[in-house]
């Protein structure tokens, strides 16, 4: 067994140094990605070792880079897109929207469309405009697409590799204020599968949902909790979507509770889409109305005003309390 | 590097400027890019003031400055240069999130943003610092972004000065249909619209360019080339010089000198001119160089040589016109200590607006979102303001 212990950033880098060696296909393109490293390091050393042509430094055009990467897997690559920040996929979202995620199904499922689009997303990490945005639910609600995101370094490691080894589009969203955290990695152990959901804690009270960088938060509100004598299971997502409802719906029908928890704006947000479905699947068994907790319909805030704006502890027991209350 | 750019420099002395000067262009371009450069027509720079601060003449782009404009010229550089410096210190101590500096771009932004009129129009994108200064924008303005606590925040038609943008190329279609509009209502003022190198790859410079030209709009894009985007060489765009990307889209393209304040304010005066007159866009490529980090999140180390920064300290807009100024006694000593202790005045005055700027009260999240109000905001207005009045009496208890 080979176990690591490594930072979320350092298990995406091996991730792709390992999908660079075990396919001569697949490739890395984005800006800075090469000398650099990007500007989070997440490519930092690849180019070094697999050469300009595997790790391939793009002119600064968001929607060349995809368009490109479109074209590059029609012809067999499998293009493993950086985007520099959440803020800057835009450019890129017609060819996101309008062509990836749509080719297969115009070619009646004849063409495969093995595109990895890594984006780095959420905030917390006192940025200015356009690099703390989760636009998560703009991707989840697209056909075509497939939306994952990992929230610890074992997840970073094996869903990179996983949604690489898939034929369809893959956005991948990078929890960047988690980037430095640590934890182990197997690098030999049988990943789960890639839409899994994953009870993150056990708890009998109430379950909390959450996905990328709001499961290490929620696992700290499951902690607190503990305290004042709660029970709190947490549901870590991975997978947007497709989305695993019965997880979900195992684990409400046990707590008979739930707490959805992103940091993305709340109105017609992904714990929108839970919330309905969960109601429809669990409705004898819910003691509470599903609540909600995230980003507010306004923009996203400066940064010394961002701790107000994103979902913290505090907001987070808050709902766990208004739960309980019914 | 150095040798080279010496006897670059050499060659263009005292020359006509309708030479092929070879000066910035070639000696500095990264070796990668020779076989480009060598494909394409050698390109000719505008220059007024070579390096050595020797005047030069153009046919087409002379110019004829007063003692006392030129002095205007030279304080106007220092001043924003004390400025970024002063900007880029107290991102070292914490004080602002990020600073993107424009350490070395300086005459390119004074140069081009002299020859404005009040009633011309600017779009920038987030490093036109020094442009910001002679629109008479308060420079502590442009800091509250930086420090976080907002996103621009102020007025655009006070000083005709758009707010910074961060994602890159988007303004200069606005820059376009400003221009437009202009056009439409038979005015006659004219439009700046500031991008980088890097920039000028994204789709919405390009469809700029297109509309500016179908729609003859008074429009002059100012690409300061400073050779670098974050750590991709200009190679890294295009394979031809920028400025000749503009003859593609119908309209006249221009390189010049980017470190020579006199070059910059007349080739940005005749392009102004001319979309006035009503015909149409102009390109100008200013060719200079990012002496600092990308930003202050930037490690230019891991992906650019000293020397080459050394080359083009050499080419420093300052000095450059500072050697004039001593050299045609346009300035005497009493001038450069007054400007000295202006300067420090005013890294002063910024260091205290900045270390006094309030962080905006928590409900200002919900501020300005829409003109006519919404209902959802409304809602969750007030329940963030319940939520946050539950700590109020959570802590008199
Ligand atoms: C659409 C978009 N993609 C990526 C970025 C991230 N980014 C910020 S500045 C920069 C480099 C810009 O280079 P250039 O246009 O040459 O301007 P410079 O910063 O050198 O003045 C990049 C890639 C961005 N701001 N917007």
């Amino acid at each position: 067994m080979a176990v690591q212990k490594l930072p979320l950033a350092k298990a995406l880098n091996e991730s792709l140094r390992k999908a660079l060696e075990t396919d001569p296909k697949v490739l890395i393109m984005g800006l800075d990605v090469g000398k650099l490293g990007g500007v989070f390091r997440i490519t930092e050393g690849l180019q070094k070792d697999f050469g300009e042509d595997r790790v391939v430094d793009t002119p600064l055009a968001e929607s060349g880079i995809v368009g490109t990467a479109i074209g590059l897997a029609l012809r067999g690559y499998r293009p493993v897109v950086e985007i520099q920040f959440d803020g800057f996929v835009f450019p890129a979202y017609d060819q996101i929207v309008t062509q990836l995620a749509k080719i297969r199904a115009r070619s009646l499922g004849t063409v495969k469309m093995p595109v990895v689009i890594r984006i780095p997303y959420g905030g917390g990490i006192g940025a200015v405009e356009h690099h703390s945005e989760s636009p998560e639910s703009l991707f989840a609600h697209v056909a075509g697409l497939k939306v994952v995101t990992p929230a610890n370094s074992s997840d970073a490691y094996w869903m990179l590799q996983q949604a690489i080894q898939s034929d369809d589009p893959v956005i991948f969203f990078e929890p960047k204020r988690r980037y430095w955290d640590k934890g182990e990695v197997d690098t030999e152990a049988f990943p789960g599968e890639l839409h899994k959901a994953r009870v993150a804690r056990e708890g009998t009270d109430l379950t909390l949902v959450a996905y990328g960088p709001m499961v290490k938060t929620c696992l700290e509100v499951a902690e607190a909790a503990a305290e004042e004598g709660k029970s709190i299971e947490v549901v870590d997502l991975r997978s947007i979507s497709p989305l695993d409802f019965d997880t979900i719906q195992a684990s409400v029908e046990k707590t008979r509770r739930l707490v959805v928890v992103h940091e993305a704006p709340v109105f017609f947000g992904s714990g929108a889409e839970i919330a309905a479905r969960i109601t429809e699947r669990c409705f004898y068994h819910l003691e509470a109305p599903v609540l909600r907790v995230g980003g507010y319909h306004a923009p996203y805030p400066p940064a010394r005003l961002e701790e107000e704006y994103l979902p913290g502890l505090d907001r987070v027991l808050d709902a766990v309390d208004r739960s309980l209350a019914y | 590097m150095t040798v080279e750019s010496t006897a670059a420099r050499k060659t263009t002395r005292r020359s006509s400027g309708t030479k092929r000067t070879a000066s910035a262009s070639t000696s500095t371009t990264k070796k990668t890019s020779t076989r480009a450069e060598a494909d394409a027509v050698e390109p000719e720079l505008v220059q007024l003031l070579t390096p050595e601060g020797e005047r030069v003449q153009h046919p087409d782009y002379d110019i004829d400055l007063s003692a006392e404009e030129l002095r205007g010229l030279y304080r106007d550089m220092v001043l924003t240069r004390r400025f970024d410096a002063e900007a880029t210190s107290l991102q070292r101590q914490g004080e602002l999130g990020l600073w993107a500096s424009l350490l070395g771009q300086e005459a390119a932004q004074i140069g081009s943003g002299r020859a404005l009129r009040d009633d011309d129009y600017v779009f920038p994108t987030y490093r036109e610092h020094g442009v910001a200064w002679v629109r008479g924008v308060d420079p502590t303005n442009l800091l509250g972004m930086f420090r976080g606590v907002n996103h621009g925040g102020w007025d655009p038609s006070t000083n005709n000065f758009h707010l910074y943008t961060i994602v890159l190329g988007s303004q200069t279609l606005h820059a376009t249909g400003y221009a437009m509009g202009i056009a439409k209502d038979g005015a006659d003022s004219a439009v700046l619209a500031y991008f980088g190198d890097g920039a000028s790859s994204q789709g919405d410079v390009n469809e700029s360019f297109v509309f500016s030209a179908v729609y003859n709009a008074p429009v002059v894009f100012f690409c300061q080339n400073n050779q670098w985007a974050i750590s991709e060489p200009t190679e890294k765009q295009t394979r031809v010089p920028l400025y000749q990307r503009a003859r593609g889209f119908g309209f006249p393209g221009v390189r010049v000198d980017g470190n020579d304040v006199l070059a910059c304010l007349a080739v940005t005066r005749s392009a102004l001119e001319r979309a006035r007159r009503g015909e149409g866009p102009t390109l100008i490529e200013a060719f200079t160089y990012r002496m600092a980090a990308h930003t202050t999140s930037d490690d230019p180390t891991k992906y650019r040589r000293d020397e080459e920064r050394e080359a083009w300290e050499a080419k420093d807009p300052i000095q450059r016109l500072k050697a004039y100024m001593e050299n045609e006694g346009h300035a005497d000593a009493a001038f450069f200590e007054e400007l000295e202790a202006e300067s420090e005045a005013l890294g002063k005055q910024v260091r205290e607006v900045v270390r006094a700027m309030p962080v905006p009260e928590h409900m200002a999240i919900f501020d300005h979102t829409y003109a006519d109000g919404h209902a959802l905001v409304d809602e969750e207005r007030a329940e963030f303001a319940a939520y946050q009045a539950s700590f109020a009496n959570g802590e008199a208890e």
